[in-house]
């Protein structure tokens, strides 16, 4: 027993070192998995309410590229609202039944108060949380395109997981055909990510569309993602699908978060059939 | 004594503030961020208890990491070089027993304190790419990514000491 103590004793300041180095390890290594909620993350009231603070002071700075955005945006509505304008008078019906009338998805408006673009890895800080009914996992998206996911939630604050991260996968499709893939980010630069699993049938072209494929919950489908930018076709296989983004990541402001209200049934459903 | 602990409590606060509100969003060519918190391991004064630098920079390490969300790879870097600081400040000075109460590290001649700077900076530049990354067919990002950065780092710490400290007779 004695030795053990003078064994401490001695080593005392390496095995203090020792610890605090496993801990960060071990958040880090926490970071890396999707699954898992992080501990450490910028949505607690501290960091938030500072991000939330200085954001409210450089505000002012993207406020003439956030009216663009939006009018542009208004104009898109506004015409896709004139073009479905055009149905026949006779046979207008009022949904009056509730009952037969689902609302799919909902969407939420939000702040990002704090952004990141030039990591490896990373995540953006939004300024509402539980208390405005935000959950883990809904997606954010503005008029330009998909942003991410929320991955961590306080009170007031979310975390989302920007598609500018290795543990971000989401599934795409071609708009011209329906043939699926998943977009990933390889680290270079922020305007361009990257489509792995286009199966080789798939004709594709430098410029299709890409958007969102609506394969999994989060993501209502049609969403623009961006355009095709270049790709190799090497041994009957798409390599290297880079494609340009319609988002600039590195200016957002003023996002959408949705909210799909058929999420837990589609779950439920598809985690019947793995266990069957 | 109280103005010492005083002084080190103020540092370590802007150091992280400026961190995380101004730094980490410079984005020079693109993408260099300047990692200006490792200056704590620097200006931290040299004592026999060794224990309170490590204690003082896992928390500013967990700070920094909180903000950016990076989980702990800041923490995991700023440890290490806190706990070789020693050994690489011996190296740099060619000599293994000085005086403790007395040392300040703006008494290096700028040669050597220059050394010890871009020694310190590079490991830990080094190991919070190698984390973020966390796959070694990088390798070509996490070195390219460890220079520049590195490059910045250095220099801005390097120059803001010596603006920033005073020189004991």
């Amino acid at each position: 027993m004695q030795q053990l103590f003078y064994f401490i004793q001695k080593f005392r300041y390496f095995l203090l070192f020792l610890v605090l180095e496993i801990i960060a390890l071990t958040l880090t290594i926490k970071n890396h998995s999707y699954q898992q909620s992080k501990f450490i993350n910028s949505a607690n009231f501290i960091s938030g309410g500072i991000y939330n603070q200085v954001s409210s002071i450089s505000d002012f700075l993207n406020l003439k590229s956030e009216n663009k955005r939006l009018s542009e945006e208004n104009i898109r509505l506004k015409n896709w609202v004139e073009e479905n304008k055009q149905v026949d008078v006779n046979n207008i019906v009022a949904h009056i039944d509730t009952s037969k009338y689902h609302q799919k998805y909902q969407y939420i408006s939000a702040k990002i108060i704090n952004n990141n673009y030039s990591k490896r890895n990373n995540f953006l800080t939004l300024n509402k949380g539980v208390k405005q009914n935000l959950k883990i996992d809904l997606g954010v998206i503005n008029s330009k395109g998909v942003i991410g996911v929320i991955k961590n939630i306080s009170k007031n604050y979310a975390t989302v997981l920007s598609i500018l991260n290795s543990n971000s996968k989401i599934n795409v499709r071609l708009k011209k055909s329906f043939h699926y893939g998943t977009l990933v980010w390889n680290g270079k630069d922020y305007n361009i990510a990257q489509i792995t699993d286009i199966p080789r049938q798939a004709t594709i072209k430098v410029g299709d569309t890409i958007i969102t494929g609506g394969k999994s919950a989060i993501f209502p489908e049609g969403i623009n993602v961006g355009v095709i930018k270049d790709f190799k076709f090497e041994k009957n296989q798409y390599k290297e699908i880079n494609i340009s983004l319609f988002n600039d990541m590195s200016s957002l402001s003023y996002v959408q978060v949705i909210i799909n209200y058929q999420k837990n049934e589609q779950k439920g459903l598809e985690q019947n059939n793995l266990y069957e | 004594m109280s103005k010492l602990i005083f002084r080190n409590i103020v540092r370590f606060i802007l150091l992280v503030l400026f961190q995380v509100l101004v730094f980490n969003h410079i984005n020079l060519f693109g993408y260099i961020n300047p990692f200006i918190y490792v200056s704590w391991v620097f200006l931290f004064p040299v004592r026999k208890s060794k224990s309170l630098l490590l204690l003082t920079s896992f928390f500013l390490g967990i700070l920094i990491d909180t903000f950016s969300d990076t989980g702990g790879i800041h923490t995991a870097a700023i440890l290490i070089i806190a706990y070789f600081r020693l050994p690489i400040l011996e190296m740099v000075m060619r000599k293994t027993d000085f005086d403790y109460v007395l040392f300040n590290i703006r008494n290096l001649t700028l040669n050597k304190l220059f050394l010890f700077i871009s020694i310190l900076t590079f490991i830990d530049t080094f190991i919070v790419f190698l984390l973020d990354y966390f796959n070694f067919s990088d390798i070509g990002s996490i070195i390219s990514n460890t220079i520049l950065t590195s490059i910045f780092t250095i220099l801005i710490s390097f120059f803001g000491i010596l603006l920033f400290t005073k020189k004991h007779k």
